[in-house]
């Protein structure tokens, strides 16, 4: 007997300040009015997506000690929209990245818990991390988390986070006029934390909501966000989209839920995809190629090589050969409020190997950047990305993928409208939504079902 | 800089539970179930806009209701828990079209960067009908729910220890109020060039560092968020004594004080008046709402019998910092017209239960005042500082705008 078909999952991640979003396209709408948030949200719906994903940076990029602003610069506030998105949609789940080193624990269980109210059970969070001192300077604490510390107050924060969630059961509001018992327990909410980041005691103010928690995301890929994801998420939003490296982070992540006495299901894989789709898969091709030079045009090439160069490379002429000279590792990184530059861990032989590719392909510092740099994860015909999705899914490179179009709003009604109804005859994708939560669409138990089962296996 | 009475009134109406008196929620046309769903609060928002009201406010605070001022209470017979107010009025932003939002944040113990992104960003999704009500917290158990700092216990509000408390929070607001107006002004309001020639999204030179550096914090700035439709959202402050009269004087656009009669009324009129020209914001639109909390029937004796009963069903009779009024919208509208004789521009209305007293001030109260010429007959502005008579600021980072010229460090409160 066959294998059956694993069920995809698909999420929106609203395009904005990432070096994807194509925003000189003539398409190209607002990044920051809600109608282009809307529109998103409810393509989204239509096309029966488990969620739409927001990103958050805390402080606008800087190169060279200047605002980056070649890309698109500017956002809402994440909770903000989230909230608003709930009134023009039904069913989509709503998931935002929050901070959880410039963000305290009450006020942000707060914040799910009434998002998740007020969307009537869509929530989820991307739990993220940061510790660096340049974002700190918004903040009233600044920069008073050392690097190696963050994971340990992020475990600690959603697991503070959790005990305000559970401190309400959902059977506290009687609301009986008759005897004037509006509470039927006095002590609701109440809660004691202690711990090494957060030592908090009193009662939470906003009662059980219909998710019990907020779906939990984890982003990041070093070996303690994967440890972090297996212990405490529901999905991962990595950043692994080719099949062999899907697969193998894929089984190295599943295998770690064994020791934190989950099962296999009770993680789910998302990785970010972007996409380029046309009537076939040639025309997609050509389609493809014009983006990445959309997306890379000869300044932006420029401030990418500085990236591994770590100098000043304005004088330099895109259209032409790669600097001779070497990167600078001695100092501070002239780009800050950025995490891609982390990916160059060793910036000279990047810089080498970068040097021996352009002078194979006789590739500009322009070319070499598009190249170089990542490709759409799926291009091809509506029926190619069909097939390619099934098969990342079915092979266990993934349980599905958050795409991120290149243009605002519009850039994902065209996957709606030609992937979704191939995913749908395939048999993979939901024809229509079964439950109303989130935790439905992803089929992950309440955490109440959760306990219980836990309980039930204790005893 | 005053209102002669004769101009026509602006009303809000401030929500909060289920109405402001604590056994409201007993009242039969009272819904305390849905008090944690979006459809209880687009409703009460959906009626007050039906009233051409110039705004809402949406109660809010860091830990559970109390009976007592500064401490927490163990109380099972009245509403407790709530939701975000900054979510709340979000959630309804798509829905409204006129009405202005304005949740309560508190500047105690939260980070005035992310307030000021949130009420923007509110701003933006209501195309320029937001605002915030801005309140401090001087309970020790809210402070416990923080854990970055304690606050020593407080017996009697007028003792020397709460008075020096409760000054070091009201500083540390003026403070949250001026990093926010900042962070809204940092990004001018053509920061955004898209210019295709050079591969510009912005023009960084239209964003500006706010560089605040105060007793409490310091916030480098800009803001992640564009400049805000109305560029400077609504700000706003209840206010019961000097301390904050001078917080409303130097950072609001809109106080509420407690008049119990005109006299008072006149007298907080100017003391607010003088400290606003102190603060050298003399030109500028200021208002001064009135708070009351209101119980309205067809008939006067209607309205205390169910003042009474609820009172009786509390088991104490409700007391308030607000005038408590009962009576029929008539004479309502006759108190309203009497107070801002005083000087007041505006009220904020407390409904005494909100699914009966809010539709008596939408139905009843608001023709009551069309009739008189004292309220508008069509919503006449897009925006919630369009309704009320504030002009569209420059930003303050703008080249030509007189603050520019001030050292971007120097606080100016």
């Amino acid at each position: 007997m066959s294998k059956p078909l694993k069920q995809i999952h698909l999420a929106a991640h609203f395009p904005g300040v990432n070096n994807t979003t194509v925003w000189s396209d003539p398409a190209a709408g607002s990044h920051i009015e809600f109608a282009s948030f809307a529109h998103f949200a409810r393509t989204a719906e239509r096309a029966k997506f488990d969620f739409l994903f927001l990103a958050e940076g805390l402080r606008l990029r800087e190169q060279g000690g200047q605002i980056y602003d070649l890309d698109v610069v500017g956002r809402p506030d994440t909770f903000t929209v989230l909230a608003a998105l709930a009134a023009v949609t039904d069913r989509l789940g709503l998931t935002g990245t929050i901070n959880s080193t410039f963000n305290e624990p009450y006020e942000v269980a707060r914040q799910f818990a009434s998002l998740d109210h007020l969307s009537g059970g869509r929530s989820a969070w991307n739990v993220v991390t940061s510790w660096d001192a340049f974002t700190g300077e918004n903040f009233r604490r600044g920069g008073f988390l050392p690097q190696e510390e963050r994971y340990s107050r992020a475990q600690e924060f959603l697991a503070t986070a959790n005990e305000l969630f559970d401190s309400w059961h959902g059977d506290e509001i009687l609301a009986d006029r008759a005897t004037g018992t509006f509470l039927r327990d006095a002590r609701a909410g109440a809660f004691v934390h202690r711990g090494r980041h957060f030592d908090i005691h009193g009662r939470f103010n906003v009662p059980r909501s219909p998710q019990g928690r907020p779906v939990i995301f984890q982003a990041g890929d070093s070996d303690e966000g994967r440890e972090f994801a297996a212990a405490s998420a529901d999905a991962i939003f990595s950043r692994h989209a080719t099949i062999e490296e899907g697969q193998a982070f894929y089984a190295d992540v599943k295998k770690r839920l064994a020791a934190h006495g989950r099962r296999r299901d009770q993680l789910l894989i998302l990785p970010a995809a972007t996409f380029v789709l046309g009537d076939t898969d040639a025309e997609a091709e050509e389609l493809a190629r014009e983006v990445r030079r959309q997306q890379v045009s000869g300044a932006t090439a420029i401030k990418h090589l500085e990236f591994v160069w770590n100098r000043d490379l304005s004088g330099y002429d895109p259209d032409g050969p790669l600097p001779e000279t070497d990167p600078n590792v001695d100092e501070e990184h002239i780009s800050r409020g950025r995490a891609q530059v982390r990916m160059y861990r060793d910036p000279l032989a990047t810089a080498r190997e970068w040097r021996e590719l352009a002078a194979a392909h006789r590739w500009s510092i322009r070319d070499l950047v598009i190249h170089t740099g990542n490709r759409q994860t799926f291009v091809g015909s509506p029926a190619t990305v069909a097939r390619t999705i099934d098969a990342f899914v079915q092979a266990d490179a993934a349980d599905g993928f958050i795409l991120v179009p290149h243009i605002t709003p519009g850039g994902l009604d065209v996957f709606a409208d030609t992937v979704v109804p191939l995913l749908q005859e395939r048999g993979v994708f939901r024809a229509d939504y079964e439950g109303s939560t989130l935790r439905d669409h992803l089929g992950l138990a309440h955490p109440d079902d959760a306990r219980g089962e836990r309980e039930r296996v204790a005893s | 800089m005053s209102s002669p009475s004769a101009d026509p009134l602006h009303l809000a109406v401030a929500l909060d539970g289920t109405g402001w008196h604590p056994a409201s929620w007993r009242e039969p046309v009272a819904r305390p179930r849905a008090l944690f769903t979006a459809g209880y609060w687009a409703d009460l928002v959906a009626e007050a806009e039906r009233g051409l009201i110039d705004f809402v406010t949406v109660e809010d605070g860091l830990g559970p209701q109390s009976s007592h001022f500064f401490d927490p209470d163990e109380r099972t017979d009245q509403v407790r828990g709530r939701l975000d107010a900054v979510l709340v009025a979000s959630r309804v932003a798509p829905l409204t079209r006129h009405i202005g939002l304005v949740p309560t944040v508190v500047a105690t113990h939260t980070e005035p960067f992310h307030i000021s992104k949130a009420i923007a960003t509110l701003d933006h999704i209501s195309t320029g009908r937001a605002g915030l009500r801005v309140q401090i917290t001087a309970r020790p158990n809210e402070a416990a729910h923080f854990g970055r700092r304690t606050v020593p216990g407080i017996d009697a509000y007028d003792s020397p220890a709460a008075q020096e408390l409760i000054t070091d929070l009201f500083d540390e607001a003026a403070d949250h109020v001026e990093v926010v107006r900042r962070l809204w002004d940092s990004w001018e309001d053509d920061a955004e060039i898209r210019d295709a020639a050079t591969g510009r999204f912005i023009d960084r030179d239209k964003l500006h560092y706010i560089d605040f550096q105060g007793r409490h914090f310091g916030v480098r700035g800009p803001s992640i968020t564009p400049r805000p439709p109305q560029g400077q959202p609504l700000v706003t402050a209840l206010a019961h004594q000097t301390v904050p009269y001078r917080l409303v004087a130097r950072q609001a656009d809109v106080g509420y004080v407690t008049p119990h009669d005109t006299g008072q009324a006149r007298a907080i009129v100017a003391e607010i008046r003088a400290e606003q020209a102190a603060a050298g914001r003399a030109g500028q639109v200021l208002h001064i709402f009135g708070d009351l909390l209101v119980f309205l029937d067809d008939d006067p004796a209607e309205a205390s019998d169910r003042r009474a009963r609820l009172d009786d069903l509390a088991g104490e009779p409700h007391t308030s910092d607000a005038r408590i009024f009962t009576g029929t919208p008539a004479q309502l509208a006759d108190l309203l017209v009497e107070l801002a004789e005083g000087g007041l521009t505006g009220f904020r209305l407390r409904p005494a239960v909100l699914g009966h007293d809010l539709p008596r001030i939408t139905r009843g109260l608001v023709p009551e005042l069309q009739r008189r010429g004292l309220f508008r007959r069509a919503y006449e502005a897009d925006t919630l500082r369009g309704l009320l008579g504030l002009a569209r600021p420059a930003s303050r980072y703008a080249p030509g705008h007189p603050a520019s010229l001030v050292p971007q460090s120097t606080p100016i409160v």
